[in-house]
């Protein structure tokens, strides 16, 4: 298999790649495509600005912000303050599910509450209009929080949606009212915007509940997993199985009473590194809750880290049940897995999506026997690439200095060092647990495959055109000229409404959907009969 | 009338609490913004890539939306603005994206148009095409043409982006010379399927005519063995250009962009026709989208009127067919009740064909689907018909939704769903029948299978 990525000479694409950019933007474009070499992990430029004119995967910080973080949470109200469109391509649009209690608990999800700026506001400012959509939603729906998120001409004509939070405090105060100022521009892509997202949430939720009422004996929180497809739904069930409390998934299927205890957990598994490692770190630096990094997608990504959910509390009990739910769900997936692998073994994959996405589904590739070519963010950083360790090494730029960083302090009366620093030592070294870390996509990556950051639509093309891979992951932007050019492209925002793709039943989704598209024939067809070269050869084939 | 207009309604005084009736929040929005609906008018023209002059998210958001809708490839550029270009101006960021534009696309047209951020700010849109090929003009480069429309989305929906578009586009490139003998249609925010037909149409009778826009083959296209960067078809520059001397102009609406609250302006906008009409001393014929027999008899008696040319036999006997199946079809839905919202010109299209068809229609201009939805437990629908993003409401109520319009986003072949002509109306009163004969079945306490 390493013959077959050394065989497609990827080595070749950058040079023929950057050839149609203008001098200066292939010199920029040069530093975000590498290839990659596990062993000395080169280093790869990401999260700098799209160049204009080049048509990019990336959304806005308000998107990331509102439609990421914020958009999953069922029982806040979200308010959009802008011109209406922001709002209404936010709306509900990702897929996320949620399963509220009962029939008539609060679910706001489905609401796209938008102050729908008009010229007057632009000119004499939107803060009374806001005020009054404020009073609204209060009046419709009494919820427990409103969140205001800011668009593009929010900043630019003043509006302060903070004083506007305060106030409205005061006159509803039984309603956690706050606001983001997650302005489109602010950032280079979503990416600023989960970053205003946590502060937010740290500032304004976490922390606000200290009498969660424990099931089982131990309890964790979940971090960055959206519930896309129903992915979180299996993963509290898992919980449920082993007998571990989930106490916040942040943020998916979740309430705004998760986040206000998510403080009271003993151990933080961050799924999305870049959309929510600041909570998992304030959690950490305040109250004390170490945070390890998770994957639930793949079979044995899952059992990895439910079993090292069983070494961090070392409770043979735990960990036997751990084993036994293992085990068990372990038949049918490993079944799943052989008969795809029928169709897939050896085939290979390019995937670009996300922030993490496009290295958590490697896993479930190579358990189909798939090679990933290469691979990308479309909102990484370099520490997602390259690993933690680069961090002190990252410049900061102009964009990135336009988004608070908040300084965090242990919490006077509950910070409590869940673990000592020996018992995290003898962790790692007994366990190979590693506290407060991410290793990066590079780190898994073959060596001679890929990384781009910010993959441009005219890369996408020549990556396909060169390379012909047997599946292309990213998202319905990119799906329809993908399939123009003859290869499936499977969706990994939103599965295609497929899904959920997580733990071990999702695994085994995953596999068999993959087999659908391995076995499609249609895209042999693209071509009428007459127009195939091979067409004249094949009337002439005996039987 | 049974049309309920409670766009009158008094909105409540900022400050004061919740008034009934009114809300100043928009609560699931009904419209779209601006610059989606200019993006689809660059779409219908040759060669050509829009960019919007803002930040990058709009650009991505507006794109998904076409995306998911058409099915198909939409590229739209952004000129991406930072923090930056929001406090020195956007001017360095338009070059380096029309610069990027160029060297990947190569294309004929490049269309601008503005988002709430670069109107806000108030970037000079028309200079920075100036100072642009000033710059680059004269060292033996041939630059793209350049289209600029203004769409601010806090001063209208995209209904208004695409008609402002229609007329800023031809304001940019008609020209003015003698009168020519070919017809231009301005046909509105339809479908793919529906240009294709009146393509297909004007053609059997034997009318020269200019379409505009036309993105029947840019957002519906084939399968071809080379990847089109720039998808085919789309009406090209020079006949954009001859609009101009047209012999007439049909234009399909009722509201167009001037639905917007901008009391200040009304009286002034004119539409792409009024505009030629006035300017070029063109006759424009306007009239309602050419939904149903009336409104389709009208269209069709404009063009014989205007080229002395007869209806084709074949499309007299769509015509004769839709007859028959009106008689066929009516008992089952005469007297039933339908929900309408979407853009206002296709809404009123649709409510004067139900009136044709003996159904009742009821609407609301310009509102948002939780009003509509607190109205319709007052008028108790017997269907819904508009967009995907009205189906909740569907769901609510248990009645079923008929998909028209956009977006489209939970079913495939938007782009093939057929509105106007004798054809489109067909394809819609068999799918309303169909769909109310379904309900019925379903809903029926026997498995009845003849009827
Ligand atoms: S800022 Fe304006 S143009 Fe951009 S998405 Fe929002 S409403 Fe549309
Ligand atoms: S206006 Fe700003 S916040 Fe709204 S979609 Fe565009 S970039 Fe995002």
């Amino acid at each position: 298999m390493a013959n077959l990525i050394e065989d497609l000479k990827l080595d070749e694409f950058k040079e023929e790649v950057l050839k149609a950019y203008p001098k200066k933007v292939a010199r920029k474009r040069a530093k975000s495509i590498v290839v990659n070499d596990p062993d000395a992990i080169p280093v790869i430029q990401a999260n700098v600005r799209t160049i204009p004119g080049i048509i990019t995967q990336r959304g806005c910080t308000y998107a990331g912000c509102k439609g990421v973080v914020l958009g999953p949470t069922r029982d806040i109200v979200n308010l959009t303050h802008g011109p209406i469109g922001c709002g209404f391509y936010s709306w509900l649009t990702r897929r996320n599910q949620t399963r509220p209690a009962t029939a008539d608990a609060p679910n706001y999800m489905t609401y796209c509450f938008s102050t729908d700026m008009q010229d007057s506001n632009i000119v004499f400012g939107g803060e009374e209009k806001l005020k009054q959509a404020i009073r609204e939603a209060h009046e419709l729906f009494h919820p427990k929080g409103i969140a205001i998120f800011s668009t593009c001409p929010v900043g630019l004509i003043g509006d302060d949606v903070h004083r506007v939070a305060r106030h409205m405090k005061e006159e509803f105060p039984d309603c956690n009212i706050f606001g983001f100022s997650c302005e489109g521009y602010r950032g280079v892509s979503q990416s600023a915007g989960h970053h205003i997202a946590n502060n937010g949430l740290y500032k304004n939720l976490i922390g606000r509940n200290d009498n969660y009422k424990r099931k089982y004996k131990y309890a964790v929180n979940v971090l960055g997993e959206y519930n896309i497809g129903g992915d979180a739904f299996v993963i509290e069930e898992l919980f449920d199985k082993i007998g571990v409390d989930l106490i916040a998934t942040m943020s998916g299927n979740s309430t705004l009473e998760q986040f206000e205890s998510a403080h009271t957990a003993d151990f933080s598994l961050v799924m999305c590194h870049r959309s929510i490692n600041y909570v998992a770190e304030m959690l950490e630096t305040s109250f004390g809750i170490p945070w390890a990094k998770a994957n639930f997608i793949g079979a044995e990504a899952t059992a990895k880290t439910l079993r090292k959910v069983g070494e961090y509390f070392g409770d043979q009990e735990l960990i036997d049940r751990i084993e036994k739910v293992i085990e068990e769900e372990m038949v049918p997936v490993k079944a799943a897995a052989e008969k795809a692998r029928k169709k897939t073994e050896g085939k290979t994959a390019m995937l670009f999506v996300g922030g993490s996405r496009a290295h958590h589904y490697q896993e479930l590739f190579s358990e189909l026997g798939m090679e990933t070519l290469t691979a990308g963010y479309e909102f990484g950083h370099r520490d997602d690439y390259e690993g933690r360790r680069v961090i002190p090494t990252i410049q900061v730029d102009a964009d990135s200095r336009n988004i608070e960083e908040i300084t965090v302090h242990p919490d006077p009366t509950r910070f409590k060092p869940r673990k000592t620093e020996e018992e995290l030592k003898q962790l790692k070294e007994a366990f190979d647990i590693e506290f407060n870390e991410y290793k990066g996509l590079m780190h898994d990556m073959k060596k001679g495959t890929l990384a781009i950051d910010d993959l441009s639509h005219y890369e996408m093309e020549k990556l396909i055109e060169m390379y012909k891979p047997d599946i292309f992951c990213a998202g319905v932007k990119e799906k329809y000229v993908v399939q123009k050019m003859g290869i499936p492209l499977k969706q990994l925002h939103n599965y295609d409404s497929g899904g959920p793709y997580a733990g071990f039943a999702g695994a085994a989704n995953f596999y068999r959907d993959i087999e659908m598209i391995s076995c499609s024939t249609i895209f042999k067809q693209m071509k009428a009969p007459w127009e195939r070269e091979e067409y004249v050869e094949a009337e002439y084939v005996f039987n | 009338m049974n049309t309920t207009e409670t766009n009158t309604i008094k909105k409540p005084k900022m400050g004061s609490p919740v008034g009934v009736g009114g809300y100043v929040s928009t609560r699931n929005s009904c419209k779209l913004c601006a610059p989606l609906g200019a993006s689809l008018v660059f779409k219908g023209i040759e060669g050509c890539v829009p960019l919007l002059h803002g930040s990058q998210g709009c650009a991505t958001y507006i794109r998904r939306y076409m995306i998911s809708h058409f099915k198909e490839p939409v590229d739209i550029a952004s000129s991406n603005f930072s923090e930056e270009s929001t406090i020195y101006g956007g001017s360095r960021n338009f070059i380096t994206g029309i610069d990027n534009i160029i060297k990947q696309y190569k294309p004929t047209v490049i269309g601008i148009a503005s988002t709430c951020l670069s109107e806000t700010i108030g970037e000079d849109i028309p200079g920075h095409i100036r100072h642009y090929q000033e710059a680059n003009e004269g060292n033996g480069k041939t630059l793209p043409t350049f289209i600029h429309a203004s769409t601010p989305s806090y001063a209208g929906s995209h209904a208004e982006g695409f008609h402002n578009t229609v007329l800023a586009t031809i304001k940019t490139l008609a020209e003015y010379e003698k009168a020519g003998s070919h017809v231009t249609i301005l046909p509105g925010m339809v479908s793919p399927a529906d240009l294709r037909y009146l393509k297909e149409l004007l053609s059997d009778f034997g009318i020269k005519f200019t379409l505009f826009p036309d993105y029947s083959e840019t957002l519906d296209n084939e399968y071809t063995a080379e990847y089109q960067l720039i998808p085919t078809g789309g009406t090209p520059i020079h006949e954009i250009q001859r609009i101009g001397n047209s012999k007439a102009v049909i234009e399909f609406g009722s509201m167009f962009n001037k639905t917007a609250l901008r009391s200040k302006d009304k009286g002034t906008i004119q539409t792409a026709g009024e505009w030629l009409e006035s300017t070029h001393y063109i006759k424009n014929h306007q009239m309602p989208l050419p939904i149903g027999i009336a409104a389709t008899d009208r269209f069709i008696a404009a063009l014989k009127d205007i080229t002395g040319l007869e209806l084709p036999e074949y499309h007299r006997k769509e015509r004769g067919r839709l007859v028959d199946s009106y008689v066929d079809g009516h008992k089952y839905i005469f007297g039933k009740k339908a929900l309408l919202y979407g853009e206002i010109d296709l809404v009123e299209a649709l409510a004067e064909w139900c009136r044709e068809i003996g159904i009742e229609p009821y609407y609301i201009k310009s509102t948002d689907f939780e009003t509509l939805r607190a109205e319709a437990n007052n008028i108790k629908p017997d269907f819904l018909l508009g967009n995907s993003k009205g189906y909740y409401i569907a769901r609510e109520r248990g009645i079923p939704l008929v998909r028209v319009g956009f977006p489209i986003h939970d079913r495939v072949g938007a782009n093939r769903m057929h509105h106007i002509g004798y054809r489109g109306t067909q394809e819609l009163f068999d799918r309303v029948v169909n769909t109310l004969l379904e309900y019925k079945q379903e809903h029926s306490p026997i498995g009845f299978k003849y009827m």
